[in-house]
């Protein structure tokens, strides 16, 4: 008895794996992709990206315009971020199912996160450049919309796991629902909100360098444009910068978070 | 005037689908300074009974009158009036774990706040010292400025208790107020909430798992069996034999029991020498 269960579970992992390696193999072959090729060229290409894409000493002359541009950049992730957060608590709180008004509202609003939460920034970006043209204000509105469903998502399931019990003896002790909130809901669930958020800004630098090359603004226009002048030393400047950008932030975030628990 | 009763309940029914019904004609009424236990396996509508109550969940048939008034005819802002006479007690709590148990304590006043005074957390000087005295009342004095997620679940408990008396109740609904708490810790919340009762006068209406207690404590117990009241009357009147018919267990004395046990043991001696 006990033999087969196991014999039956080894199979199971097997069939998975040669299953996998038939997916790989089968769209691999679709899109024209040759693993041992790609790993003959991986020698060339990383000696290529040393000669070339290194930061010049010529190239630091620049240093004030990336960073200026880098600078607006984090602030518009950090702005983008901390706006979509604010409407993202508002609608949790009223779409709660544990703690919010109840009637059509859990499932109106989380129809609306839904869609804003499903499509992608960039396609948000594409979209909004029709009515906002390339601007700086296209890039927040794109990065406010993709985080505003994503946050509001996160902040709902946080508030449903951590208020339920507090609102419902609030609830009984004839609280009304707007005290509930100040006193029961947001100090429940402040650490997860301003968790979450942090997290969005990180995620919305990345985003943000993508969204610019699109919009033309920020840094990601600026890369964009020394890419395509073939200033490579001055592009793996800005790529640099980014990712000190990207890991100071994380750094700041773990200390916030570590400190707020 | 005549001295009515607290609570009366008519024919209350509640399901939550078509299927199921948690609650069928169940009809009580509880006296002022009564200490009542409501037993019952789970699944019996013991917590869906006191829900009923405050409302929480809104029954589906009969009447609930508190202190002369329908409570299940009633309007949201009526309804606020009155749940600030009936407190309730949890069993995991349900405390706003990031404040200290003061500010959880006062919060058992929010019923009886202006929206403004409620959203801002302000309370009177008076609401102060009340809340300390009772938190010294029931132990926890060094603790009023300590974040009750910090606390041992039975401290964490009586800050529920104190929560309840600030709300200046009538009545304490308390579901399971015990049950995630060990032996000690276990008697000395059913011995505050039974001062309660003795001192102050309130009717304390308790969901208990554990017989002993209830029998231990109350001045009558109530069992539900899957959803009507089966049992109403005193501890004395609770004998093993109404205590199997409530949980569905088959009724055996003491003796007999061990009794069966031998002859077990008797049959497998039995059954070994035989088949060596
Ligand atoms: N929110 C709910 N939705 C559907 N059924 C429920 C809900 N709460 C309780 N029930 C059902 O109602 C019955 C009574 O539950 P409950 O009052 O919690 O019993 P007890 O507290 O005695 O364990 C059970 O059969 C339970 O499954
Ligand atoms: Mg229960």
């Amino acid at each position: 008895m006990d033999k087969r269960f196991f014999l039956k579970r080894s199979l199971a992992i097997g069939g998975v794996f040669v299953l996998l390696v038939a997916v790989n193999a089968v769209s691999a072959g679709f899109v024209g992709f040759n693993p041992l090729k790609v790993l003959a060229d991986i020698p060339g290409g990383i000696v290529w990206m040393a000669q070339n894409f290194m930061p010049s000493v010529a190239a630091f002359e620049k240093i004030d315009t990336i960073l200026i541009s880098l600078g607006k950049t984090v602030l518009l992730s950090v702005a983008s971020s901390c706006i979509a957060a604010v409407f993202a608590y508002l609608c949790a709180v009223i779409g709660s199912r544990e703690a919010g008004l109840g009637g059509p509202f859990p499932l109106i609003i989380r129809g609306i996160a839904s869609v804003f939460r499903n499509i992608p920034v960039v396609a948000w970006a594409f979209i909004l450049m029709f009515s906002f043209k390339q601007s700086e204000f296209t890039g927040f509105l794109a990065l406010f919309l993709g985080t505003f469903g994503y946050l509001t998502r996160c902040f709902l399931e946080s508030i449903d796991e951590v208020a339920g019990g507090s609102v419902e003896a609030l609830r009984a002790t004839g609280a009304g629902f707007a005290p509930i909130v100040t006193q029961a809901i947001i100090p429940m669930s402040i650490t997860a909100v301003v968790s979450w958020t942090l997290y969005m800004i990180e995620t919305n630098i990345r985003d943000a360098t993508l969204i610019g090359i699109l919009t033309g603004a920020g840094i990601g226009a600026l890369f964009d444009v020394y890419y395509k002048s073939f200033r490579y030393d001055l592009a793996a400047l800005v790529i640099l910068c980014i990712v000190v950008a990207v890991i100071a932030c994380e750094a700041i975030s773990n200390y916030v978070r570590r400190q707020i628990i | 005037m005549e001295a009515r009763n607290l609570l009366q309940i008519e024919k209350l029914g509640k399901d939550y689908s078509s299927k199921s019904k948690a609650l069928t004609d169940v009809t009580l009424s509880l006296p002022r300074g009564q200490f009542v236990s409501v037993i019952g396996s789970s699944g019996a509508g013991k917590s869906t009974l006191l829900r009923c109550i405050n409302r929480l969940i809104d029954p589906n048939a009969g009447s609930i009158v508190f202190d002369g008034k329908d409570v299940a005819g009633m309007g949201r802002r009526e309804l606020r009036q009155v749940r600030r006479r009936i407190s309730m007690i949890f069993q995991h709590y349900n405390l706003v774990y990031r404040s200290t148990s003061i500010e959880n304590v006062l919060q058992g006043r929010l019923g009886y706040k202006s929206t403004i005074a409620g959203v801002l957390g302000l309370y009177s000087e008076e609401e102060k010292e009340r809340a300390f005295t009772i938190l010294d009342q029931l132990g926890l004095a060094e603790f009023a400025y300590t974040r009750t997620d910090q606390l041992s679940g039975g401290q964490k408990q009586r800050v529920g208790i104190a929560r309840a008396l600030l709300q200046d109740p009538l009545l304490i609904l308390a579901d399971e107020p015990i049950a995630s708490l060990d032996p000690k810790a276990s008697q000395m919340i059913m011995e505050h909430l039974r001062w309660a009762v003795d001192t102050l006068g309130i009717t304390c209406l308790v969901n208990l798992h554990q017989v002993d207690y209830a029998i231990e404590f109350s001045d009558r117990i109530l069992a539900l069996k899957k959803g009507h009241l089966v049992f109403d009357g005193t501890p004395d009147e609770l004998d093993a034999r109404a205590i199997s018919d409530i949980y569905g267990t088959p009724y055996v004395e003491e003796r007999a029991v061990r009794g069966g046990l031998f002859e077990n043991l008797e049959e497998e001696v039995l059954a070994t020498v035989g088949a060596a």
